[in-house]
């Protein structure tokens, strides 16, 4: 049986890959993929504390299902935003995405 | 108890698909390994005995999220497909610095004490239901009108308004 370690260590080692990939992509998609990794490095924590801390209620499990909704909000809202700064400005290179900047 | 056989191998399968997707040059084999990794994280749901999260991992993850990165990848296509994920000149600084957090990450959990004992798990389907209609129900709405809000912010933004 494996214990919480296992599960807290994957979850740590998922998380540091999503954050090398957004700290280190130039792709704004493949950022947003990362992301995505960090939510999923996330979510395997609070199931897991829920099934060796609290098995009985199921709070872990129903922040999770938050979490979805969350990640499932931001990745079409974030991939709406690319879609029109590429009409605009034909890149997908987060260096180039300085509009904001003066 | 068959879990360790099956844990160890998943876990290191999910971290190889993970590297996959930040190391490949092709944005497209990116979201591949991106598929598999949402995948394999589904059956470490499984094993955590979470039946129902494993079926919206699949469902909203590996089915919803990843097409919606296909779509933007055919999208915003540029016309060299083998170089279209490179990486940027904070490559090595991250580098260092995400396995810097990754030890202390693995030190802090190897060094506290969290005592547990093997409690059994029973009908987490029945339990996700009675707190999302029950003490969770105001989260539960206010996730909806998120979920509405970011569908209409969605189409706007890509599609304009016409006024």
């Amino acid at each position: 049986m494996v214990g919480l370690e296992g599960y807290l260590i994957l979850a740590a080692a998922l998380f540091c890959i999503g954050l090398f990939g957004a700290f280190a992509k130039k792709n704004v998609i493949s950022v947003l993929m990362s992301v995505e990794l960090m939510l999923n490095a996330a979510i395997i924590n609070l199931v897991a504390f829920n099934r060796f801390l609290a098995p009985a209620k199921v709070t872990g499990h129903i922040f999770a299902i938050f979490i979805f909704v969350v990640a499932a909000a931001g990745i079409a809202v974030g991939l709406a935003i690319v879609i029109n700064i590429y009409r605009s400005r034909a890149t997908t290179n987060v260096e180039d995405f300085n509009i904001l900047k003066w | 108890m068959i879990s360790p056989y099956v844990f160890w191998p998943i876990a290191v399968l999910i971290v190889v698909f993970a590297i996959g997707v930040v190391h490949f040059k092709n944005i497209v084999h990116s979201a591949l390994m991106l598929i598999l990794t949402f995948v394999g994280v589904a059956v470490v749901f499984i094993l955590l005995e979470a039946e129902f999260l494993a079926f919206v991992q699949i469902l909203v993850y590996a089915g919803a999220i990843s097409i919606l990165i296909v779509f933007a990848v055919m999208l915003t296509r540029r016309i060299d497909m083998n170089e279209s994920n490179p990486f940027n000149k904070l490559r090595w600084i991250s580098l260092i610095f995400c396995l810097g957090f990754f030890g202390l990450i693995v030190r802090i959990v190897l060094t506290s004490r969290i005592s547990y004992e093997k409690l059994a798990v029973q009908d987490t389907m029945g339990a996700i239901a009675d707190g999302l209609f029950g003490n969770y129900m105001i989260p539960f709405e206010v996730a909806a009108i998120l979920l509405l809000i970011a569908i209409a912010g969605a189409i706007i933004l890509t599609k304009g308004v016409k006024d």
